[in-house]
């Protein structure tokens, strides 16, 4: 259980920075010009599933040690 | 009262020796309900004045049709990878987006005298996540192959130009299981992820708060089936890519 515990901990560290960065750029892309946001917007969600994809794995395996 | 969170799907009953469970029997409803939908947008199928369901339909395939151009570069291209990352997308979501109609948890089926839930999200079954994304690799590495000719697919990997080339092709092969793995846990890590916290701020305090965890599971429910087919179709546009060494070389032959 600790190990579960330690995983998704130490898992979810990097895709928080790495989505906070994605999301800031994104905000001052729509910040420089407000009339591209509607295609800023679905890019940023796009991006950040894929950042938030290493998060995922880390709680995959916290899961499989606590239910599998 | 327990909490009942598993891994592996129910098995409801067998058939012979085929166990099923109650994901497989959520994937045939799930496919049977979207070929219905489509099958009777084809029989009131009208050019001039499209009702709305038609409409709806239309709408959904050519904004998917153009975006998919956009990525793929060539419109012959698109044509023949088209159908399967449509069709994955619709599964995906509609797979997804299932979970969400209200009550469909409480329908159970009394298996030797404890009740178990005879739905249950497809995706949150590693087993359908992995064939799908078996099917995606598969298709990669044939295209691939068609593209390149086999010496060329082999000697991707196996690069005896210098021992950097070859270890970095050596790494390629390590890229593709791990293209592999990354596929199939994105998806199903999100979605069997989004049951267990379900299940988890039901059981804790089950009024008005599991409601954020629900909408996140709904964004992500949307987001990881788009997600799956775009990377599909990224990947085949990698593995078709023709390299500007590999034209030099067909030109001067």
């Amino acid at each position: 259980m600790l190990g579960a515990g330690i995983a998704i901990g130490l898992g979810a560290i990097g895709p928080g920075i790495g989505e906070g960065i994605a999301a800031s750029k994104a905000l001052e892309a729509i910040g420089r010009n407000p009339e591209a946001s509607g295609k800023i917007v679905p890019l940023m969600f796009v991006s950040m599933a894929i950042a938030e994809s290493t998060a995922i794995y880390a709680l995959v395996i916290s899961l499989i040690i606590l239910f599998g | 009262m327990e909490l009942n969170i598993s891994l592996a799907p129910d098995i409801l009953f067998y058939i012979g020796s085929l166990p099923v469970t109650n994901t497989l029997i959520g994937s045939f409803v799930i496919s049977a309900v979207i070929i219905a939908a489509m099958l009777l947008v084809k029989k009131r199928l009208k050019k001039d004045t499209p009702g709305k369901f038609q409409n709806l339909v239309e709408f959904l395939m050519s904004g998917a049709y153009d975006f998919v151009v956009s990525i793929i570069g060539s419109e012959k291209k698109a044509k023949k990878i088209f159908p399967l990352a449509f069709t994955l997308f619709i599964f995906i979501l509609v797979a997804n987006l299932a979970t969400f109609i209200p009550g469909q948890a409480a329908v159970t089926f009394n298996r030797g005298g404890e009740s178990v839930a005879i739905f249950r999200a497809v995706m949150a079954d590693y087993g359908m996540v992995f064939v799908m994304t078996m099917i995606t690799v598969i298709l990669v590495q044939i295209v691939a192959i068609a593209v390149h000719g086999p010496f060329g697919y082999m000697g991707k990997f196996f690069n005896f130009k210098s021992p950097l080339s070859f270890f970095l092709g050596l790494m390629d092969i390590v890229g593709e299981l791990a293209k592999i793995v990354s596929l199939s846990f994105r998806l199903f890590g999100n979605i069997f992820a989004g049951e267990v916290l379900g299940a988890v701020m039901l059981f804790l305090a089950p009024f008005l708060v599991p409601l954020p965890f629900m909408f996140l599971g709904l964004l992500s429910a949307v987001v990881q089936a788009f997600v799956f087919a775009v990377l599909t179709v990224v990947f085949v546009k990698l593995a078709s890519e023709i390299e500007e060494e590999e034209l030099v070389e067909e030109a001067s032959m």
